[in-house]
């Protein structure tokens, strides 16, 4: 761990963090930061925490002690919606309507990066040409990749990744990769969660290894 | 941005009940049924239904509405969208409010178009009809937004048609009597104003708590 730096705040602060669901402790106590242009590796095996975690960070979960900061702030509903960009197991998509209209409405909710486009972020996602086809219509990597456009077109420096590479061919995870690296490079930072078989994205990485925690600890 | 969002939403919603048209004109069916069923079990006698008409639409749209009300939350909670609106930028109780009125504009609304004919059915003297429009009107928001607070409690179970119902019609009392009262005391001559301004006061409380309460009720459910 790097020295603390008071001029240069880590985008990511974790303190004694632990949640533990029905008396049972799900993991925790955990201390982390993650600087600007890193990644942090959360690995571990399933049932482990990471998804919970996650949620937690993103703020759906309330963390049962310890404490999150953004950007060297305590993190609050407000500062979360602005500095975080969360892609969880479910797709928000709505499998009636098409592709492009699913990012119209994301990018209405949560607002979108200066200068990028839906279409645009289609095609660097690999979607071209299916701007018009109904979600339903879609395999379940090529909606993965519609939610990595989604989180592309976002405003928020700091990803929440929640198992990036599950469903993705080869292709796909190289594309997961090189959206890292490039959000890293912008100053962003991003979470990610693994099993552990994939590759990492070529970036400065930490890693994060969750045990799964034991009853009675 | 809050415009935004409630504007995407908006077209969202009307997009995908473009998509779905059929299932759109399901509530207005089953209260034209339940009309149906009641003017079949009265014996269809024009004076017997004339009495009871207002009491059996407003019965009709209640359980139309409380049909519909599962669908409120049930379809973004399924596919992840109400995790997405916890996070956005604009508070939840506004995206609430503004399903809330979509909920209510695609299948409540169909019904108070419907109001006359089927009221023409049921032999309701023309008379009473501008003020049960009037009590339809105010109730059925209310109906919606009371509604949209036991949606989102249940909302993070996996069947709970009967639930709603049982949470949702206790409250629905209330709304019931001042709004088939209004029309009941239009019928005596007398004057209905009162109740029928008891409907927009609770509405209006409504419009300011529920969405509040609703989407408290939805980060419970999805902890």
């Amino acid at each position: 761990m790097p020295e603390f730096d008071p001029s240069h705040p880590p985008l990511l602060a974790a303190r004694g963090l632990s949640f533990a669901r029905n008396e049972q402790p799900v993991f925790g106590p955990l201390d982390f930061s993650v600087d600007a242009g890193e990644a942090l590796l959360v690995q571990g095996d399933n049932g482990a925490g990471k998804t919970t975690l996650l949620r937690v960070l993103a703020g759906l979960l309330r963390a049962d002690a310890g404490e999150v900061s953004i950007d060297g702030r305590a993190a609050n509903a407000s500062l979360r919606s602005r500095a975080v960009s969360y892609m969880g197991h479910l797709p928000a998509l709505k499998s009636d309507l098409s592709a492009l209209e699913n990012l119209d409405f994301l990018c209405g909710l949560h607002g979108r990066r200066r200068g990028q486009l839906p279409v645009n972020a289609m095609s660097i996602v690999g979607l071209a040409g299916f701007e018009d086809t109904l979600v339903r219509q879609l395999s379940a990597g090529q909606k993965k990749r519609l939610s990595l456009a989604r989180l592309w077109l976002a405003p928020s420096p700091l990803w929440l990744l929640d198992e990036p590479y599950a469903n993705l061919d080869l292709d796909g995870i190289n594309l997961v990769n090189r959206m890292v690296q490039a959000h890293l490079r912008a100053g962003g930072a991003a979470l990610l969660t693994t099993h552990g078989a994939y590759a990492a994205p070529p970036v400065r990485t930490r890693m994060l290894a969750l045990e799964r925690a034991v009853a009675n600890a | 941005m809050i415009w935004s969002a409630a504007k995407g939403l908006m077209v969202r919603d009307l997009r995908l009940l473009w998509r779905r048209r059929g299932d759109a004109l399901q509530p207005a069916l089953f209260a034209l049924l339940v009309v149906v069923l009641f003017a079949l079990a009265l014996g269809g006698e024009a004076q017997a239904l004339a009495k009871v008409a207002a009491a059996v639409l407003w019965l009709a749209v209640l359980l139309a509405g409380l049909l519909a009300l599962d669908s409120l939350f049930r379809g973004d909670a399924e596919d992840g969208s109400l995790e997405q609106w916890m996070l956005a930028p604009v508070p939840l109780s506004w995206l609430v409010l503004v399903r809330t009125f979509m909920h209510w504009a695609t299948t409540a609304l169909p019904l108070l178009v419907a109001t006359p004919f089927l009221a023409e059915l049921l032999h309701l003297p023309r008379t009473q009809l501008p003020v049960l429009l009037a009590s339809l009107a105010l109730g059925t928001p209310l109906l919606s937004l009371l509604g949209a607070v036991v949606a989102a409690l249940t909302v993070g179970m996996r069947r709970s048609g009967i639930l709603v119902a049982l949470l949702a019609l206790p409250l629905y009392v209330p709304i019931l009597v001042f709004g088939a009262g209004s029309v009941a005391a239009a019928a005596q001559g007398l004057d209905p104003t009162g109740a029928l301004l008891l409907l927009g006061a609770g509405l209006v409380l409504a419009l300011v708590l529920a969405p509040l309460a609703a989407a408290a009720a939805i980060r419970i459910a999805l902890d």
